[in-house]
């Protein structure tokens, strides 16, 4: 069959894409390179939902960006994804930074930010009593917060999906070839399929996509951000998300009280060469912990729990690059797209979808569509009664396996329904193994349900699809010297 | 039905051994484990080593815990087993609320005169440590790996790097050797172990594992499946020298660095900790600071021996009989660590319990003399001597007949180096 659109990339970009796409009457297909989908820098970052004042009002980022958080609280209503709409506190911590602070309270009013509050001392900390006593002022933006980055994908692709789009897993598009008005585009393991539009939202590999396919050339260099994740009983936890004043290169460390429950402190900004580079450091730790420990109070380094680098894809002029491309048609470029590319995710599946259109995509909307999904049970969250009901129907939803996060077996049995059989995806989808012993206790368990619901064995089972496989295999199977 | 005199939280050696001591005392006692079967992490000690103080005969773990086990129940002591507790709530007259989550009958709600904290410790982890790298598959703490091993019977893996000296990743040495997996290296950053000696003999010489100490592992390799390690020597001022480095090929690496008290349940009670041991703050009736909780064995401070977490909890239970009988005594004077001394348990004790009580002590060095003393006041008032001090070896010791006027300083004072 003949595709009418192929997205290439299954993180924030592709996902919100597909999910445009998929209220209107066309086929779609959702290639992604790893085995799971949001594997990249959709992942591995903040999940800040920033508030509209970082970037100049001329520049692609900031419109994206405004209309994305706005489009965001419409999703999250209707995809029941984690969000902490807890606001943001950008603080100075001495009068020098206050002069700065003060342009960038500014920018975010031209940039026709609502609801900013330019705050006092008192008032800074009225917004947020665990401050460092230095703090001087700050500013505040109540739309701004926090999401759990992978929750928000994993919805967007479960709900295209039900919307009747394709997703391939494990497909990485080493080429693609344009002839009578169809794209066919090779994948490494050699499937093929055929589009007539291509979305190259690619991330860290757009550049290598493109080249793929005859398009531009362009370099994407990745910046490196490692994040430190402490305990969710850590004392430091703020009740906003807390931003220093930015330097002319970087947003800053930050204390990001995450959708999960935990704290997150970080990131760093690095450039470095290698794409698959996300290795952490000790010296970037006692970095973070010491700036962050100046701006918030009760931050310990015996809360820390992990940590973790994500790498974000910088294209040569900072900005988004979203433009059909100039060399080969009926294909829509979607790089460059970093921080604040999860904020703007939302608006930039909108404008390709627009661009797609403007490209000669017919698109009549489907009269069939839902873009929403039934919220999610929790065993953590459940009332009591909520909980003995579920019980009543399926015991599973009172058998803690992950004990540190209280995630049920039902819940780990539904994200193995839902397509996610590496235990990286089980965690990602479910938080088992996220919290303080990181799968010391679990590991177990949660390799014997996701065999018994795939019908995998378990010694085939990965972390994150090929070549990361868990186990090496059964007792007797080795010669003993 | 579900009213109990005491609620114990653990069914390891801690929770079994003070289960068994409630229910001979005729208290209602009901012991909670997450797990399907009792015994905690010693279901999957399946080497020997246990008992021998307790029962004055050599077991395994299994074997230990299905004795204790039997004694509890023998004595009348409830289990609700693969029963999570989710929280503990004190009630305005003194009582516990216990939430406990599992499959058979979903949500239940315990409710218990007095509640005994004995849910043991979880491995620090490789995360909790920041060691540098990348973030592939391969890496187990070594609890995990002896879980996985001798409970599922699965191999993590072909060639192994163990981090850390701890007892359960020179017992895992040995156990991947002896399922044909090759044990490159063991890496310590100490200069001596954290494990027991008898386990550094026969987990490691006996199978010429090498054993690297004053060593930190700088990097974790590997993308998809672990490659290898980086390791270094560390320096005079204790930082890796980068000028000796060198690297290790396995595709596994196990952590075993280190245990953490449980505490996450007593912490949301009110519970006091002490930073010292991650475990609660006691006075000499194992009480913590909140009235009718008591903690004991690994959840207060991680043991040597699980004996010795089954010995302290009969200790504790015993006091918590006496709480329930009313008896309530005032821990007036301190009980501080000195010199030497990385903690000492109790950390307030009255007086009376002087001649019943035993003393815990973690030493911070190795030395083959030295002294332990007890100040008040200034004064030693009482001392002992020790031939053989190691870091992973506690010291106990007892006060008996000790005129106790003021807080206790215990100094442990090096005789030679």
């Amino acid at each position: 069959m003949i595709f009418d659109t192929a997205v290439i990339g299954a993180g924030a970009t592709g996902a919100a894409t597909a999910y445009y796409l998929s209220q209107y009457k066309q086929s779609c297909v959702l290639l992604e390179s790893c085995s799971e989908v949001c594997s990249g820098i959709s992942k591995a970052n903040s999940g800040i939902v920033h508030g509209g004042f970082h970037h100049p009002a001329d520049s692609l980022k900031t419109r994206l960006e405004l209309r994305g958080n706005k489009l965001m609280d419409e999703l999250q209503k209707k995809l029941h994804f984690p969000y902490l709409k807890c606001g943001i506190l950008v603080v100075a911590y001495d009068r020098e930074q206050l002069e700065t602070l003060k342009k960038l309270f500014q920018r975010g009013i031209d940039n026709g930010v609502k609801d900013l509050e330019f705050c006092s001392r008192e008032r800074v900390f009225e917004l947020e009593s665990k401050l460092d006593d230095s703090a001087v002022g700050g500013f505040f933006a109540p739309n701004g917060g926090t999401v759990e980055p992978y929750a928000y994908v994993f919805s967007l692709v479960e709900c295209a999906l039900k919307n009747h789009i394709t997703l391939m897993n494990g497909f990485k598009v080493v080429k693609g070839l344009h002839s009578d008005g169809c794209w066919s585009l090779q994948a490494a393991d050699g499937r093929e399929i055929k589009a007539r539009y291509v979305v190259n939202a690619a991330g860290l590999f757009a550049d290598e996509v493109s080249i793929a396919l005859g398009a531009e050339n362009f370099t994407i260099t990745p910046r490196k951000g490692e994040e430190y994740l402490l305990d969710r009983n850590c004392a430091g936890r703020p009740s906003r998300v807390i931003f220093p004043v930015p330097s002319p290169h970087s947003k800053g460390v930050l204390v990001i009280p995450t959708a999960g429950g935990t704290t997150m402190i970080g990131p760093t900004a690095e450039l470095i060469d290698d794409k698959n580079d996300t290795a952490t450091t000790s010296e970037n730790f006692t970095k973070i912990l010491s700036l962050t420990s100046k701006m918030i109070k009760g931050l310990s380094p015996r809360d820390l729990i992990t940590s973790f680098a994500g790498l974000r894809p910088v294209c040569e002029s900072e900005d988004f690059y979203i433009a059909p491309s100039q060399k080969v048609p009926a294909m829509i470029q979607a790089a460059g797209i970093q921080s604040p590319g999860l904020t703007a995710s939302p608006a930039i599946g909108e404008y390709i979808v627009q661009l797609l259109q403007e490209s000669g995509l017919t698109l009549e909307k489907k009269v069939d569509f839902d873009g929403s999904l039934p919220p999610r049970n929790t065993t953590r969250e459940m009332s009591d009664c909520e909980l003995q009901k579920a019980h009543n129907l399926d015991p599973a939803w009172a058998n803690i396996i992950c004990r540190c996060e209280e995630i049920s077996e039902a819940e780990i049995i539904e994200a193995v329904k839902r397509g996610h059989t590496t235990v990286d995806g089980v965690k990602f989808y479910t938080r088992a193994g996220m919290g303080r012993c990181q799968g010391g206790f679990c590991t177990a368990k949660v390799l014997e349900i996701i065999s018994r619901e795939s019908g995998i064995p378990a010694t085939e089972l990965t972390k994150r699809g090929k070549g990361s496989r868990i186990l090496a295999g059964k007792l007797g199977d080795f010669e003993v010297k | 039905m579900n009213n109990y005199d005491v609620i114990i939280i653990g069914a390891g050696a801690a929770g079994l051994a003070a289960g068994k001591v409630c229910a001979q005392a005729s208290c209602s006692t009901l012991i909670i484990d997450r797990a399907d079967r009792t015994g905690g992490v010693l279901d999957q000690c399946i080497h020997n080593g246990f008992g021998v103080r307790y029962f004055k005969e050599e077991l395994t773990g299994p074997e230990f815990a299905h004795r204790l086990s039997i004694r509890a129940k023998k004595a009348g002591a409830d289990f609700a087993l693969s029963a999570t507790v989710t929280g503990i709530k004190k009630l305005p007259d003194g009582t516990f609320h216990i939430r406990a989550l599992s499959k058979n009958e979903g949500v239940t709600v315990y409710h218990a005169r007095a509640v005994m904290l004995a849910a043991g410790c979880r491995e620090r982890t490789r995360g909790a440590l920041a060691i540098p790298g990348g973030r592939p598959a391969g890496i187990f703490t070594a609890g995990a790996a002896q879980k996985l091993l001798n409970r599922s019977g699965f191999l993590p893996g072909k060639s192994a790097v163990i981090v850390g000296s701890g007892d359960i990743g020179l017992i895992m040495a040995r156990r991947l050797r002896w399922c044909g997996i090759e044990v490159k290296a063991v890496i310590e950053i100490m200069p001596y172990t954290a494990g027991l000696t008898r386990n550094v003999v026969q987990c490691l010489h006996d199978f010429n594992i090498p054993l690297y100490l004053s060593t930190s592992v700088v990097k974790i390799s590997g993308t998809d499946r672990v490659c290898g390690i980086t390791a270094a020597p560390l320096d005079r001022q204790r930082q890796p020298d980068m000028t000796k480095a060198f690297d290790i090929k396995c595709d596994t690496v196990l952590f075993s660095v280190g245990l953490i008290p449980e505490m996450e349940l007593a912490g949301k009670l009110g519970v006091k900790e002490n930073p010292a041991t991650g475990g609660a703050v006691i006075d000499s009736t194992y009480s913590t600071s909140v009235p009718g909780v008591f903690s004991a064995g690994n959840m207060l401070h991680v043991h040597d021996l699980a004996d010795f977490a089954a010995e302290e909890a009969e200790y504790a239970a015993k006091c918590m009989i006496d709480y329930l009988v009313g008896v309530r005594t005032v821990a007036e004077f301190q009980v501080k660590a000195g010199e030497n001394l990385k903690y000492a348990i109790p950390n307030r004790i009255s007086p009376s319990a002087i001649d019943s009580l035993r003393f815990l002590f973690r030493p911070t060095v190795v030395t083959d003399r030295a002294v332990l003393k007890a100040k008040v006041n200034g004064v030693t008032v009482w001392n002992k001597k020790l031939l053989y001090v190691r870091p992973a070896e506690m010291i106990s010791a007892e006060l008996k007949n000790c005129n106790i006027s003021g807080d206790i300083i215990f100094e442990l004072e090096e005789t030679e180096k």
